[in-house]
C-alpha cells in the first residue's frame, strides 16, 4: 500500500515570535524553519507502519516555493521513499492544499493519507478534513493510535483512536482513508547521519499545480493579527481572608 | 552558654544581647572537616544588636534569621558543604551592600557573598557562621545598548533571564551553562565561569566590559564602563573576575553580548574511542573553523547514568539502528542497512579503540565484554560528542557541516550520529550533556574534579582513577567513575559517584592522587569551577609558591581584616 504524507515547513516551534508592527502577521525572532511537529509525527507513524510491513512506499509531499525543499530532505532522511514538491509561489490556503493533495492521491493511487492535525503557523486544522471530503474517503482526525487491520486481505481497515474533548474515541474504517496525527501518536526519531547524507543525494520530483489540474484561488483574507492580552503580574496577599475576598470580587471564581 | 540558655528561656521578653552567641558545642567551634581550618579568632560573633542594625538598614523582610529558611542557603548544590550561618541578608541596592560591608568590616563580622548557590567547589556557602550576603534581591537589568550589544545588569540577575532579555534584541549572552536557570551573573563573573560556548565566545575575562564592586570597607568601586577598549591604567576589573568573591563583592556587571546567530546547527555523534574524539575535534577545528561554537564529549557511563536516573531522557542514537555499518553505508549503494544497535567496536586491551578496518556489521558487543578483566566491571569506553555551529548563513553552515560529517564518518572516527532538525531536537541533545551532573548527583554523592589537561591524555585520567579505585577499594563495585566535558577547551569533568555517600575512605583514595596526576601532566586542578573551599589547600599543584604569595598580598591589601569570604581560594589560617 502506498502512503501519502504531507509535510509543511514552518517557523521552528521553539522560536519566539511577535506580531508584526502592521498587524498583518507574525515574525520570527530567529530565522529558523523546521518541519511542522505534527507532520513529523505523521511521518514517523508512516515509517513505523512501513517497518511493520503494512506500507510498501511512503510518498512525502510538500507544497510551496523553492525554499521549502529542505523539509523533504528531512522526510527522506526519516524514511520516506519518494519526495514530491508541488512548486507554487502563491499563498497556499488549506482548501488549495487539500485540492492539490487530492489530485496527487488519486494520481498515485494512494491507500492512506497521513497528515499532521494542523500547522503551527496558521493552526487551521482544516486540510485533512477537506482532503477526506474531496476524495470522499473516511477520516480520523486527532489520532493518538493507529492500527491496521488486515484480517480481510482485500479490505484493509484502519482502527484509529482519536483524542476528543470527552476522552478517547475509537473508529474503524475501510481504506483508503485520511488520518491526521495528534501529539501523543508517537515520538519522532532523530535522522541518523548516514540517512541524512544519503537523503541529500536523492532526487526530489517537482510538480506544478497546473499539471495537477488545480487552480489556486485564495478564499480567505487575513484582516488583522493581534497578540494575546498581557497577563497581569501576580500580587501577594497578606492572609487567607484577603485571598478569598479577592477571588470572590476580582477574579470572580468563588 | 548553659547560663545564657536558661536566661533566654526564662526571660523571653527580655532581649538578650548575646542571643545569637553560639555555645561551646556549636559546630562553628569545631575544625572544618573539609579544609581543617578553624574559625578565625579575630572574627566577632553575631549579636542581636547587629541583627537589629541590619534590619534598620535593609528592611525587616530582607533579613533572614529563621533556621529552617537558612538551611538551603547554608548548603551547596551538591550537598557536600554545610555551613552554620545564622543570618542571611538580601540587599536591594549597591548602597545597601556598601553599608553592610562597612558595618561588617568595622565589627569584624565575616561574610560570604552568594548568588544562585550553584557553585561546585563550596565557594558560595559559609564554612562556619559567616553572614550570607545574597545578591538575589538585586535583579534589575540596568541598560542594553542595541548598537553595541553591551548589557549592564545587577549581580543577582539570573543568566537565563538575561539571555531571554537580549534575545528580543537579536543578541545572546556570551556564556551558557547547565545551571543557567539558577545561576546569577555576579557569581558567573566572580568564578570566571566557562561553560558550553567558551570555545567560540571566549572567557569572561574578555567579554566583561565593566564591573561595579563593593570593597571590604564598603567603598564602592565604579568600573562600570561599556567601552570595548579602555586602556587607562591597571585593568582592575580583571582582579575581581575569577576572584570568587574574596577580593570584593560584585554588585553590577557590564558584559558584551554577541549577535544572535541566524544559523545554529547541532549534531550528536558516537565515537569508538577517545582518540577518535580527539580526531573529530581536530577535523572540526579545521573544517568547521569559524562557525564551530561548541565541542563537548561524554563517555558511555554518562549516557547510562543519565538514562537510568532521569525520566524522559534517552540516547538519540539507539533507535536508528544503522550504527556499525555506518561508515560502509556512506560509500555503499542505497538500501544497505546496518542491523546492529549502538556503536560497538571495542578492544578490551587498548584504550584507543579499534581501527577503521574492523567495522563489521556482525560484531557482537556481548562477547567483547566477557574478555574484559577489569575488577570494576567497566567496559572499555565508548564516547559521544555534541558539536554545535553558530553562523550567519544557514546554507553556508550546512554545506560546511555536511563536508565535515562525511569526512569524519569516512575516516571511521564517527560510528553514527544525528543532526538536529529542529530546536526541540537540538535542546534534547544538549539536555543529555547538561544533566549529567544532576544524574550523577541522584546516583550518589559526587566527587567532582574539573581539570584542564592536554587533549591527548585527557581521558587517561579517568582510566587511572578507575584503576586506582578498583585496586584500592575492590569491594566498592558500586562506585561509578565517569568523564565528560568541554573537550574543545581541554577541560575534563571527572565525576566519581558514590551511592553510599561522601566518605573519608573514598576521598583519601582520590586525593591527592588526582591532583598529583594532574600536576604530573602539567594540567590545572581547576579549569573553570574555581578553588572555593574544596581546593583551597591544593593551589600548589597548579601555581608556584611565589605566585600564591603575591595572591595573598593582594588579598591582604584589599581585605585587611579578611572578612570577605574567608577560608576560600587563597587562605592562610590565622594564628
Amino acid at each position: 500500500m502506498k502512503i501519502l504524507v504531507a509535510v509543511k515547513r514552518v517557523i521552528d516551534y521553539a522560536v519566539p515570535v511577535r506580531v508584526k508592527a502592521d498587524k498583518s502577521g507574525v515574525e520570527a525572532l530567529l530565522p529558523k524553519m523546521s518541519m511542522n511537529p505534527f507532520c513529523e509525527i505523521a511521518l514517523e507513524e508512516a515509517v513505523r507502519l512501513k517497518e511493520k510491513k503494512f506500507v510498501s512506499e511512503i510518498l512525502a509531499i510538500t507544497l510551496g516555493p523553492a525554499g521549502v525543499q529542505d523539509v523533504l530532505r528531512h522526510a527522506l532522511g526519516l524514511g520516506a521513499d519518494r519526495a514530491l514538491h508541488v512548486v507554487s509561489e502563491q499563498e497556499l490556503q488549506p482548501l488549495a492544499v487539500a485540492r492539490l493533495l487530492a489530485a496527487v492521491a488519486k494520481r498515485e493511487s494512494v491507500g492512506l493519507a497521513l497528515l499532521g492535525k494542523q500547522a503551527i503557523d496558521d493552526d487551521s486544522n482544516q486540510t485533512g478534513q477537506m482532503l477526506a471530503a474531496l476524495l470522499d474517503w473516511p477520516q480520523a482526525t486527532f489520532a493518538s493510535k493507529v492500527e491496521i487491520d488486515t484480517s480481510v486481505p482485500s479490505k484493509m481497515r484502519a482502527v484509529v483512536t482519536r483524542e476528543v474533548d470527552g476522552g478517547l474515541q475509537t473508529l474503524s474504517m475501510e481504506l483508503p482513508a485520511v488520518i491526521t496525527a495528534d501529539l501523543r501518536l508517537n515520538t519522532p526519531r532523530f535522522v541518523s547521519l548516514p540517512n541524512a547524507i544519503k537523503a541529500k543525494k536523492r532526487q526530489i520530483e517537482q510538480l506544478s499545480p497546473d499539471s495537477l489540474g488545480v487552480e489556486i484561488v485564495p478564499q480567505l483574507r487575513t484582516v488583522e493579527v493581534n497578540a494575546p492580552p498581557l497577563r497581569n503580574a501576580g500580587t501577594r496577599v497578606s492572609n487567607v481572608a484577603e485571598l478569598v475576598e479577592r477571588l470572590h470580587n476580582e477574579a470572580r471564581v468563588l | 552558654m548553659f547560663t545564657n540558655r536558661i536566661v533566654f528561656n526564662t526571660f523571653k521578653a527580655v532581649r538578650s544581647n548575646v542571643l545569637f552567641c553560639a555555645g561551646e558545642s556549636s559546630p562553628i567551634f569545631k575544625r572544618c572537616g573539609h579544609c581543617q581550618a578553624t574559625r578565625g579568632p579575630s572574627y566577632s560573633q553575631l549579636q542581636t544588636s547587629d541583627v537589629e542594625w541590619f534590619k534598620r538598614c535593609l528592611g525587616e523582610s530582607n533579613v533572614v534569621t529563621d533556621v529552617e529558611r537558612l538551611k538551603s542557603f547554608n548548603r551547596d548544590w551538591m550537598k557536600k558543604y554545610q555551613g552554620h550561618s545564622q543570618l542571611l541578608l538580601r540587599p536591594k541596592t549597591t548602597q545597601h551592600v556598601s553599608e553592610v560591608l562597612a558595618y561588617c568590616n568595622e565589627r569584624s563580622l565575616p561574610i560570604v557573598p552568594q548568588g544562585g548557590n550553584t557553585g561546585l567547589v563550596g565557594g558560595g556557602v559559609p564554612v562556619f557562621d559567616e553572614i550570607i550576603l545574597s545578591t538575589q534581591g538585586m535583579t534589575r537589568i540596568l541598560s542594553f545598548e542595541e548598537s553595541s550589544g553591551a548589557l549592564v545588569a545587577e549581580a543577582g540577575c539570573v543568566l537565563q533571564a538575561l539571555d531571554d532579555h537580549v534575545t528580543g534584541h537579536g543578541y545572546i549572552m556570551p556564556l551558557d551553562l547547565g545551571a543557567k536557570g539558577s545561576c546569577c551573573i555576579g557569581g558567573n563573573v566572580s568564578t570566571n565561569a566557562g561553560g558550553l560556548r567558551l570555545l567560540r565566545y571566549g572567557s569572561l575575562h574578555g567579554s566583561v566590559l565593566g564591573l561595579e564592586v563593593v570593597m571590604a570597607d564598603g567603598t564602592i568601586l565604579d568600573l562600570l564602563k561599556t567601552l570595548r577598549k579602555d586602556n587607562t591604567g591597571y585593568d582592575l576589573k580583571q582582579l575581581f573576575i575569577g576572584a570568587e568573591g574574596t577580593l570584593g563583592v560584585i554588585t553590577a556587571v557590564a558584559i558584551q553580548c554577541a549577535p544572535r546567530p541566524a544559523s545554529v546547527q547541532s549534531v550528536f555523534l558516537a565515537c569508538p574511542s577517545f582518540e577518535a574524539v580527539t580526531k573529530v575535534l581536530g577535523t572540526a577545528k579545521t573544517m568547521l573553523a569559524e562557525i564551530l561554537s561548541a565541542a563537548e564529549f561524554l563517555d558511555q557511563h554518562c549516557m547510562r547514568v543519565v538514562e537510568e536516573q532521569l525520566e524522559g531522557v534517552s540516547n538519540p542514537l539507539t533507535d536508528s539502528g544503522t550504527c556499525t555499518a555506518a561508515s560502509a553505508a556512506v560509500a555503499a549503494a542505497p538500501g544497505s542497512e546496518g542491523t546492529n544497535k549502538g556503536p560497538a567496536c571495542t578492544d578490551s586491551n587498548t584504550t584507543t579503540g579499534c581501527s577503521t578496518s574492523s567495522f563489521a556489521s556482525t560484531f557482537d558487543p556481548d562477547n567483547a565484554a566477557s574478555s574484559s578483566s577489569s575488577a570494576s566491571l567497566q567496559l572499555p569506553p565508548r564516547f559521544y560528542m555534541v558539536i554545535e555551529t553558530h553562523g550567519s548563513h544557514e546554507a553556508h553552515d550546512v554545506e560546511k557541516l555536511d563536508a565535515f560529517l562525511e569526512a569524519v564518518m569516512s575516516e571511521g572516527h564517527v560510528l553514527d550520529g544525528c543532526v538536529a532538525t529542529s530546536k526541540a531536537q537540538s535542546d534534547s541533545m544538549w539536555h543529555i550533556r547538561e544533566v549529567i551532573a544532576e544524574a550523577c548527583g541522584r546516583a550518589g554523592s559526587v566527587y567532582k574534579y574539573d581539570v584542564s589537561l592536554p587533549v591527548q591524555v585527557m581521558y587517561q585520567l579517568v582510566e587511572a582513577v578507575q584503576q586506582r579505585l578498583a585496586s584500592q577499594l575492590p569491594h566498592r563495585q558500586d562506585i561509578l567513575t565517569l568523564g565528560y566535558g568541554h573537550v574543545g577547551d581541554g577541560n575534563l569533568h571527572l565525576n566519581v559517584s558514590v551511592p553510599s555517600g561522601y566518605s573519608q575512605e573514598v576521598q583519601e583514595v582520590l586525593e591527592p592522587f588526582i591532583y598529583e596526576w594532574i600536576q604530573g601532566h602539567s594540567g590545572s586542578i581547576s579549569a573553570e569551577h574555581g578553588i572555593g573551599l574544596m581546593k583551597a589547600g591544593a593551589l600548589t599543584y597548579s601555581k608556584s609558591l611565589k605566585a600564591i604569595q603575591v595572591m595573598s598580598s593582594i588579598k591582604s591589601m584589599l581585605d585587611p581584616k579578611g572578612i570577605i569570604n574567608p577560608y576560600k581560594v587563597v587562605y592562610k589560617q590565622q594564628a
